[in-house]
């Protein structure tokens, strides 16, 4: 096995933010006491004039950001996914989506492998959250060259984003040649298979590269798709692997409800696909304190879990 | 000021030492958690669970027992160790903070830790929270008395002003809060993050009747407790002046010590300092 790369997103998007900054005026950044996390004290370093730190008071954060984009500015507000999304929902809903706003809120801390921190910080229901607000467009990058890509273009296309990354290291998925023909709303084979599609998103593609390692092994050729956007989603990628494979799986860091295996739920659901068909995720519970690995083995979402689950599958 | 026995107060300040052991060694074992803030909670909580509040580690869900909410829930590791001091749980439990199946979570969760009240984690809750369980205790005509303890930094949060206005119109007077006073919050001192100052005059103007002592002086803490059932109608903030990472000469108003937990020689450094401050306390009673 080679030896995997490891970058964390979240020096990806500070680093990021640092750019942009330089690039464009325009670029303002706002934090609720978390920015040595999230890594937006990078940008207050640089640009202290255009860094708004917040304080813990996050639908403040939220609301401000509103009114600072509707003059011009493209907001980055950043904070734990857990207090970026839930606790400021109708902020969001309101002064974000509805009013169509130019604010990109960018949330560290996603996922069960927050870890020892428990469930009241591991925030499995984010995606679920944005993806039902109107004009808002939901991103979960899987390491941090695509960390780097999508914050880009959040800066550079309009309108409502949310993204959500999580806490720890991940390993590098991509060369900086492929980097540049990551597009929202287009998902990525990053590896070919013939009879099962693993749909995965954000700190779970790694894991899904995994799992088709293994079932490679026992013959089963598993293809992987990195579906960094999950709103809008590339239903014709969906469609495409439904015609290509004869299986199909998604796999998040999120609840099953709602998130990626909702969405391609409904796209299949609407398309009459006879698929056979399974989410991978979180079950509809609280998950608790622990170790990211010891978690993920826990709660199924193991490389070697989701091989099983697929190997029962296609039975 | 009350006279208060001299050896009782020592018996408390003991308490307080081996509350901080057990909040290092916890923090310690489970690589990860919030020394600082659990740090400056101590003495209050000390004084809430050996001396002032009516409970019953036996009977947890006792309707008429004084309630605590730990409003700033990172410092869990400081309610833990009271809990099982008081004898909630067994002290073992306390080794296993943190870790995949133990009951101790990361932050306060009142549906598996016994004498847990309200779960807790994200900030600005638990003060309205407690206006609910104090609301409750009027209408049930209980004479139970609710706690609550806020960082600092914590009222940053709306929330907490929303809270603060309804305590005060709905005269909650059987309600007491704790403002952990220490300066810091995560990003800095919490005059350059958000400006508080002045907190006295802002919780006055919210109908609060304040009190502001030295939060590590148990005496201090037992009498500004007392003068509750002077004061008739009124929510009462004490604003405990403390220091973060009391205790642990390294971590006093260190910020590394927010969210970082001793290493294996920060670990031995700060059980040595604080078996000395036990041993002399120890000498003296
Ligand atoms: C709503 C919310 N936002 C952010 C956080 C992350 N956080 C945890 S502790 C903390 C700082 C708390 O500062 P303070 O209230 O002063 O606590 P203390 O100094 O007593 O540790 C922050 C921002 C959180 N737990 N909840
Ligand atoms: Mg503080």
């Amino acid at each position: 096995m080679t030896i995997k790369q490891m970058a964390n997103p979240r020096d990806a998007y500070g680093e990021t933010l640092v750019s942009l900054g330089e690039r464009y005026q325009n670029i303002v950044v706002l934090d609720a006491d978390l920015s040595k996390s999230t890594k937006t004290i990078l940008f207050a370093k640089k640009f202290p004039d255009r860094f708004f730190e917040m304080g813990i008071a996050e639908a403040n954060m939220i609301s401000t950001a509103a009114g600072l984009a509707s003059c011009g500015k493209t907001a980055f507000a950043s904070t734990f996914a857990v207090f970026a999304t839930g606790r400021v929902y109708d902020q969001i809903r309101m002064d974000v989506a509805y009013s169509n706003t130019n604010v990109k809120i960018f949330a560290t801390h996603g996922g069960i492998s927050v870890g020892k921190d428990g469930a009241s910080h591991q925030m499995i229901e984010d995606i679920a959250l944005m993806r039902v607000l109107p004009n808002m467009t939901v991103l979960a990058p899987s390491d941090a060259s695509e960390t780097r890509r999508l914050v880009e273009l959040m800066a550079t296309t309009p309108g409502p984003m949310y993204a959500r990354i999580g806490r720890a290291n991940a390993p590098v998925l991509y060369t900086s040649d492929e980097v540049e023909d990551i597009a929202i709303g287009k998902g990525i084979i990053t590896r070919e298979g013939s009879d099962v599609s693993i749909i995965a998103c954000g700190t779970m593609v790694d894991q899904a590269i995994d799992a088709a390692a293994r079932l490679s092994k026992r013959g089963v050729s598993a293809r992987v798709v990195d579906m960094h956007t999950i709103k809008p989603l590339d239903e014709r990628l969906v469609l495409k692997c439904v015609k290509d494979t004869k299986a199909m799986v998604t796999v998040e860091e999120h609840s099953i409800i709602g998130g990626l295996g909702g969405a391609v739920s409904e796209v299949l659901a609407e398309h009459q696909s006879k698929t056979r068909f399974q989410r991978i995720g979180v079950q509809d519970m609280f998950c608790e304190s622990g170790e990211p690995d010891e978690l993920f083995e826990k709660y199924k979402l193991s490389a070697k879990h989701i091989a099983k689950t697929i190997t029962t599958l296609l039975k | 000021m009350k006279h208060h026995d001299e050896a009782f107060i020592r018996q408390l300040d003991l308490m307080a030492v081996k509350i901080r052991k057990h909040i290092i060694e916890m923090l310690y074992r489970a690589k990860s958690g919030h020394p600082g803030g659990s740090l400056s909670a101590v003495e209050a909580i000390v004084t809430l669970y050996f001396h002032h509040m009516r409970h019953n580690p036996q009977d947890p869900n006792d309707p008429n027992r004084d309630r605590f909410i730990l409003s700033k829930g990172h410092a869990a590791p400081t309610l833990y160790a009271a809990l099982a001091e008081s004898g909630y749980f067994d002290v073992e439990e306390l080794l296993h903070l943190r870790q995949i199946n133990s009951m101790l979570q990361g932050h306060p969760v009142c549906t598996h830790i016994p004498g847990v009240e309200a779960s807790t984690g994200s900030l600005g809750h638990g003060l309205s929270f407690a206006n609910g369980v104090a609301l409750a205790g009027k209408l049930d005509k209980k004479d139970y008395r609710v706690y609550v303890m806020v960082g600092d930094g914590e009222t940053d949060e709306g929330q907490i002003w929303e809270a603060a206005a309804a305590a005060s119109h709905y005269k909650l007077d059987n309600l007491t809060a704790f403002l952990d006073r220490n300066f810091l919050q995560i990003d800095g001192n919490t005059e350059d993050v958000l400006r508080l100052e002045s907190i006295q005059e802002r919780w006055r103007a919210f109908g609060w009747h304040v009190l502001e002592i030295d939060g590590h002086d148990i005496e201090a803490i037992i009498d500004a407790l007392l003068m509750d059932s002077e004061q008739k109608n009124q929510p009462k903030m004490i604003i405990l002046n403390t220091v973060k990472g009391k205790g642990v000469s390294f971590m006093e108003n260190n910020i590394d010590f927010h969210g970082v937990p001793p290493n294996e020689m920060e670990y031995k450094l700060a059980m040595k300092e604080l078996t000395l401050v036990e041993r002399a306390l120890e000498a003296s009673l």
